[in-house]
């Protein structure tokens, strides 16, 4: 493993030197560097734990170093809270952006720091004002006065880059900006990178996705392991040897080999109609046959899926398990027919924090452990040894708290609940958004594992690289209706994407 | 590692020691056997109270009507044996339940299907509850010597050495201890609390689940008010009034999370014996009234800052060398 530098540059507007974060018995950061310039992009690679959400914590002023130097133009300077940094001009646009629902536009983007009248009252027209003029030059397609609630999310993205700018910021923070927007959302994000590069901030764009940090980044760094690895230009680099760094190790990216035949007909989907999400769904799916469904973000993949399971209800359509008609009208009855989902949020919406692993592990099977009515702790804690060795899940103790569990083995948790209810169907929702590169190849491997034990998969994802490399079959969804069915050659990323966008001849300009 | 409840009930239990220490030196009387089963069969009411509160709380829920559903169930109770003084009281027992149980599922029903809050629900159905009695008792009390002996006798009764009532909460205790760990009623208590996003993918209906835990509390209720109204001899409007804040503080301080999905049984009782104890003892020691409201709420502020910091999550494990250590 060779270690990079980059030449020294003066220049830089942020300096961090050997920085260093412990927290109680854990060091989260060692003596690690980075160094941002003025009118470029650094892209900060790692896996997920890497150290990168502690690094934005620690330039947003949220935690203090513990070691090493923090330079602004050279001068060293502490933050001892959110607000020095602010002041000194660092400002982050969060994954999940932090603004106000029912406030305006202009209200989100001066809370805290709004023109003043000379009565100490808050100047409402200077400060629509300028908010007009910020938005103006972001290119936002919205006036300042717009409640916040009425935006979309890749909207809410601009107000909080306006917010950015509104005070001055030197140095803008992107943690996964990207994540949640769709293809052109994206486009619109980089074109805007581009406006704030050449207004000279330095930004730090941190993001899983290698195709972004090679389209918009100019400098990169790698962290692992809470430690530094390696930084330099982009254009010095390619993106095997950055991967490389990233994870120590040469990852290969290939997906799991699947070669084993698709059976019988296990689920028949009829005519999936809602009044306003999605219309006249229509597929079957067959024994060990995964199903890829693609889509841009809010094209009614998930919204469709969560009919089906029963927690919404749809207005019209019916379906075939092994054969029967069936009518789901709620989970318990998805589960019961064997169909289990595991969503997209899994944070949110998987462990049950409380509960000690077995438990959560065992909690859709109770009906299976328990005898006259009373649970069988016993019967409960095999079934939940069963699947945890079956997913090699690493915990001290199956009675410990899951909340001690890291993010990847909480997954595991969560998976090892649902295969616990032997289902013969199982829909992942975005089964790999926001993991790291090798956490990704253990879920595809996992996947293709299962699908070649017989059991069908419905895989909705984003992700074109996944969708070709996992799926037998793809349905692409656009505007709440399927575009189009794909198999074998038909699958490729510029298809996909036409279909998705609703673009008929073909253009030069597709995703890479 | 040892789970931290268990040892949040041992800080618990030792902090009721100390203060029982602490009484006796000044006054060792209050610390003899008997007495302390007094205290205990004092403070039954509320253990009872407090565990029907502990299963609405956990589903991320408050019930604030309880103490007017036990007032509005020991006034039915009381106007019915003044009226059929003949009835066993089994039978009366079971028709507290009942109607305690109906009202609590009038309240789980606007949670569950309408929606609302279930601080608003419930605030709603206490001043409700509250206005009934006045309307069915006239604003009247119904006295000691109206009731039949039995009605009154009953928790008094003294088996194996401890009056019913006491019996009653300690078999409450048990039943809860075995619901809340064996079944699936009880364990989807947790979940709805601790995640109600995953229990909806897991199957659980969390709006029938949190319905189930009102009709629980309020059955509880409605056998609290028949024991309460027999035991002290008396009914009125306003009996119990206020108590539904002295549950909440009990299940509070017996570490159960306001915002649900973290508690014991264990917790609710220490926590209800806990304010049991410093109700009884302070006086003993000459210790002002005042001094006991100030006692009890800064035991459920010191409970809440114990528990927000035990339950504040630890750094992430990140280097490799420190994992091994762990």
């Amino acid at each position: 493993m060779t270690t990079h530098f980059a030449p020294a540059s003066p220049s830089a507007v942020v300096s961090m030197d050997l920085i260093t974060k412990t927290f109680p018995g854990v060091k989260a950061l060692d003596q690690v560097k980075l160094d941002l310039y003025p009118g470029q992009v650094t892209a900060l690679v790692g896996e997920n734990g890497a150290g990168k959400s502690t690094t934005v914590k620690i330039l947003t002023g949220i935690y203090q170093t513990d070691g090493g130097t923090i330079r602004i133009d050279g001068d060293p300077v502490t933050f001892g809270s959110p607000n020095d940094a602010a002041k000194a001009g660092i400002t982050a646009i969060h994954q999940e952006t932090v603004l106000f629902d029912e406030l305006s536009v202009a209200e989100n983007i001066y809370i805290g720091h709004a023109p003043r009248n000379r009565f100490g009252l808050i100047d409402t027209a200077q400060m629509h004002r300028n908010a007009a003029k910020l938005l103006a030059d972001i290119g936002a397609p919205f006036s300042s006065h717009t409640q916040l609630r009425e935006l979309g999310i890749a909207n809410k993205h601009l107000v909080a880059i306006a917010r950015a700018l509104s005070v001055d910021a030197r140095v803008v923070i992107m943690d996964e900006p990207t994540a949640a927007l769709s293809h052109k959302e994206i486009e619109e994000l980089y074109e805007l990178v581009e406006t704030l590069k050449a207004q000279g901030k330095a930004i730090l764009f941190i993001s899983h996705k290698f195709d972004e940090i090679f389209r918009i980044a100019d400098r990169y760094t790698v962290f692992r392991d809470g430690g530094f690895v390696g930084d330099g230009l982009i254009a010095d680099i390619t993106e095997g040897d950055l991967v490389t760094m990233m994870v120590g190790r040469s990852v290969d990216q290939i997906f799991p080999d699947r070669d084993h035949d698709v059976g019988e007909e296990v689920l028949k989907v009829v005519g999936y109609t809602h009044p306003t999400e999605f219309a006249d769904i229509n597929f079957e799916l067959k024994r060990g046959e995964i199903l890829g469904f693609y889509g841009l973000v809010g094209a009614g993949r998930s919204e469709f899926m969560q009919a089906f399971f029963g927690i919404t209800k749809p207005s019209k359509g019916l379906c075939r398990v092994n054969g029967d008609i069936k009518v789901i009208r709620s989970p318990a009855e998805a589960v019961d027919n064997g169909i289990v989902y595991v969503p997209e949020d899994r944070g949110k919406q998987g462990a049950v924090i409380g509960l000690p692993i077995f438990q959560n592990i065992t909690l859709p099977s109770l009906g299976r452990t328990s005898r006259n009515g009373f649970l069988q702790l016993a019967e409960e804690f095999k079934l939940a040894r069963e699947y945890a060795e079956r997913l090699d899940l690493r915990a001290a103790s199956l009675d410990q708290d899951i909340g001690n569990l890291s993010g990847g083995n909480q997954q595991k948790v969560v998976i090892a609940k649902w295969l616990a209810t032997q289902p013969q169907v199982i829909i992942l929702d975005e089964p790999t958004k926001g993991i790291d590169i090798g956490s990704k190849a253990a879920v595809h491997e996992f996947m293709a594992e299962l699908a070649a034990q017989g059991l069908s998969v419905i895989m909705v994802s984003s992700e074109i690289p996944e969708i070709i490399g996992m799926s037998d079959r793809v349905i692409v969804m656009r505007d709440g209706l399927i575009a189009s069915e794909l198999t074998g050659d038909e699958v490729t990323p510029e298809i996909l994407v036409r279909h998705a966008a609703g673009i008929t001849t073909p253009t030069e300009s597709v995703a890479q | 590692m040892m789970r931290f409840i268990p040892v949040r009930e041992a800080i618990l239990g030792s902090a009721i020691l100390i203060l029982l220490v602490l009484v006796a030196s000044r006054f060792s009387g209050f610390v003899a056997p008997s007495n302390l089963a007094n205290v205990f069969n004092d403070t039954a009411p509320l253990i009872i109270l407090a565990l029907g509160q502990m299963v609405v709380i956990l589903t991320r829920c408050i019930d604030l009507s309880v103490a007017a559903n036990l007032a509005l169930t020991g006034m039915a109770a009381a106007m019915i044996n003044v009226a059929m003084p003949g009835l066993p009281i089994p039978v009366i027992i079971a028709i507290a339940v009942l109607m305690g149980a109906f009202m609590g599922a009038i309240n789980g029903v606007l949670v569950w299907k309408l929606s609302i809050p279930p601080i608003v629900v419930t605030l709603g159905t206490m001043t409700i509850f509250r206005g009934i009695i006045f309307l069915i008792s006239d604003g009247k009390w119904v006295n000691s010597h109206e009731m039949s002996a039995a009605f009154t006798g009953f928790p008094r009764t003294v088996f194996l050495g401890l009056p019913v009532l006491s019996w009653i909460a300690i078999f409450t205790v048990i039943v809860f201890g075995i619901m809340m760990a064996r079944t699936q009623f009880g364990r989807s208590i947790f979940a709805v609390g601790g995640n109600p996003h995953a229990a909806v993918y897991t199957g659980i209906n969390v709006g029938k689940t949190q319905f189930w835990a009102f009709v629980v509390a309020g059955a509880l209720a409605g056998l609290t008010g028949y024991l309460w109204v027999a035991r002290y001899a008396v009914a009125y409007v306003d009996i119990a009034g206020g108590f539904e804040l002295e549950v909440v503080a009990a299940c509070v301080i017996g570490g159960i999370s306001i915002a649900g999905g973290i508690g014991s049984v264990g917790g609710a009782v220490l926590g209800a014996i806990f304010l049991g104890v410093v109700k009884n003892a302070l006086p003993v020691v000459n210790i002002s009234p005042f001094w006991q409201l100030a006692i009890s709420g800064s035991a459920i502020l010191i409970a809440v800052a114990f528990n927000a910091r035990s339950g504040r999550a630890k750094g992430r494990i990140i280097l490799k060398s420190a994992e091994a250590t762990q």
